[in-house]
């Protein structure tokens, strides 16, 4: 599983970002999310992006890794972009070519929507590939704790995320070794149109589903024989700790917002 | 299986697990899983339970750990009613369970070791120390930070173990720990539950005979029903016993049966291969 480092995906390595606080890193992306949806200047689209940038610098993932790790969005931002480039009639007419009309004001949307779609994108990534996946659950369950008292369930949430986590390697290796079973007795994915090709798939499907009900069954046998019982007087191993320079990260990342409006 | 002095001691501690006339039926069933069980353990003592699918032994295990309710009769495990106090019960009581793959909760080792630790409140200092403990003492050092999707199915099933060691418990329940192992799993797992023999109280549901040849005692459980409680020794030399309730013998006691040779102290290949030589030597002479 480690060929295909997608969008998402903790990239194991030591590092500024490795190192720092969930919880800051959680309300760090959260605050520049934030802020991406109100910056409306190029200045501060620049500004932003130079932070996220030099971010990915700090986090030592190598670059072309982490520009793969925006392929997948990379269809769907070029497609909005577009679409603003070619539909919007505002500003100066800087290309005609038939009935296809480029202004101005088209062109910078769709750059202002590109660029804020591939920095969100960028913040979140960076997100899941410098947390470990269970730092990144307790983060959040500790983010939302203050809403258990609103009986919010955020311990069960965190423990859903944790699980999930845990099992969806799991999950993909018995897809992969049903699909190969149906492909030995003459089942093909390949071919035909796209009903077709979802159809083939239902063979595989309906086994996987009854799998993982029946792993559920056992998982929830084994963790009440482990005096599993919820949030009720329930420890931590892992600790979080919120040091001087995860509170210093977080307010760089909120000057950085206000920056970035202001501008 | 080096540690072979063991048969023939029988512990005289006080009983941590005893059922008194249980019984049990599963909704969607008319016949009772279980019917008017009586047993008890005692502390320190190696307990094998044996016989055909369907025959009650995993119905008993969850019963004495409080997955599952006796419709009637008394369960007492650790000094506690399991379906009462499951809680309680619990924390000093480590079910291990058939495919380790569905019991492992967290995505890396050394959480999954901590996570019956976390549930029971101990504090992050002593999980430590403890998390590193267990871990040493079922040969894992080193993969604290391995994913469990990256595990053979026996390392697997001694991350399983780990965490039910971390919790010091006076009880192990065995589900067919090994039944979904490959041999050199199957081997790795059995070496460590052989090294808790006599330091815990162990109940340890099988298929394999040739598992439980240095047990103290060996239930046969048929049907829902006590068939036998006897010494591993009686139980293989009882063709009967075996023969009614479908248990197969270990090839090498199969063989030495086969061959007139006496059934008891033959585990391995290499004692059955001693036998016979001598056997053949004595004749030839």
């Amino acid at each position: 599983m480690t060929a295909g480092r997608t969008l998402g995906q903790f990239y194991p390595v030591a590092s500024l970002l490795h190192g720092l606080d969930p919880r800051a890193k959680i309300l760090g992306t959260a605050a520049l999310a934030v802020g991406l949806f109100l910056v409306d200047s190029a200045a501060g689209f620049l500004l932003i992006s130079a932070v996220v940038v030099l971010l990915v610098a700090a986090s030592r993932i190598p670059p072309g890794t982490f520009v793969g790790f925006l392929r997948p969005v990379a269809f769907i931002v070029a497609l909005t972009a577009l679409f603003q480039v070619f539909f919007s009639r505002e500003g100066e007419l800087l290309l005609e070519w038939g009935f296809v009309q480029v202004h101005e004001g088209g062109l910078v949307r769709g750059l202002f929507l590109a660029s804020r779609i591939l920095l969100l994108v960028s913040t979140a990534a960076l997100l899941t590939a410098t947390t470990a996946p269970v730092a990144l659950a307790d983060g959040i369950e500790d983010l939302l704790s203050p809403l258990k008292k609103a009986r919010f369930p955020a311990h069960e949430l965190a423990m859903m995320i944790t699980i999930a986590l845990r099992f969806i390697p799991t999950l993909h290796e018995e897809a992969q070794k049903i699909t190969r079973a149906q492909a030995a007795r003459g089942a093909d994915f390949s071919e035909g149109g796209p009903i077709r090709r979802a159809r083939a798939l239902l063979p595989v499907l309906v086994p996987l589903t009854i799998g993982a009900f029946r792993r559920a069954d056992e998982l929830a046998e084994a963790m009440e024989s482990r005096g599993y019982r919820g949030d009720e007087g329930r420890t931590r191993y892992r600790e979080l700790r919120f040091r001087t320079r995860d509170a210093l990260v977080l307010c760089a990342a909120a000057l950085v917002v206000f920056a970035g409006i202001l501008l | 299986m080096n540690n072979r002095n063991h048969e023939g001691s029988r512990h005289g501690g006080p009983p941590v697990v005893s059922c008194e006339n249980v019984s049990f039926s599963y909704l969607d069933s008319g016949r009772p899983a279980l019917g008017e069980i009586s047993l008890e353990v005692r502390a320190g003592e190696y307990v094998g339970v044996v016989g055909p699918n369907g025959g009650g032994k995993s119905t008993l295990l969850r019963l004495m750990n409080g997955l599952l309710r006796a419709d009637s009769g008394d369960v007492r495990v650790a000094g506690f009613d399991p379906a009462a106090e499951p809680f309680e019960v619990r924390k000093r009581v480590g079910m291990l369970f058939q495919n380790p793959e569905n019991g492992l909760v967290a995505p890396f080792v050394e959480d999954d070791i901590a996570f019956g630790l976390e549930n029971v409140g101990v504090s992050r200092e002593e999980m430590r120390e403890r998390v590193r403990k267990a871990v040493r003492a079922v040969g894992l050092d080193g993969y604290e930070q391995r994913e469990p999707h990256t595990l053979s199915g026996g390392e697997k099933q001694r991350v399983a173990l780990a965490g039910l060691l971390a919790l010091d418990p006076e009880v192990l329940l065995l589900d067919e720990p090994t039944s979904m192992l490959d041999a050199a799993g199957r081997r790795g797992v059995l070496e460590r539950l052989e090294a808790l023999r006599g330091a815990r109280t162990v109940v340890h549901v099988t298929h394999h005979l040739d598992e439980l040849l240095d047990a103290d005692r060996v239930l046969v459980l048929g049907a829902g029903r006590l068939v036998a409680d006897v010494s591993p020794e009686r139980l293989v030399s009882d063709p009967d016993l075996l023969r009614d309730n479908r248990l197969v013998l270990p090839t090498a006691l199969r063989l030495a049966a086969e061959l007139g040779l006496g059934p008891a102290k033959l585990r391995t290949p290499e004692d059955l291969a001693e036998a016979i030589v001598e056997k053949s030597g004595a004749r030839a002479r």
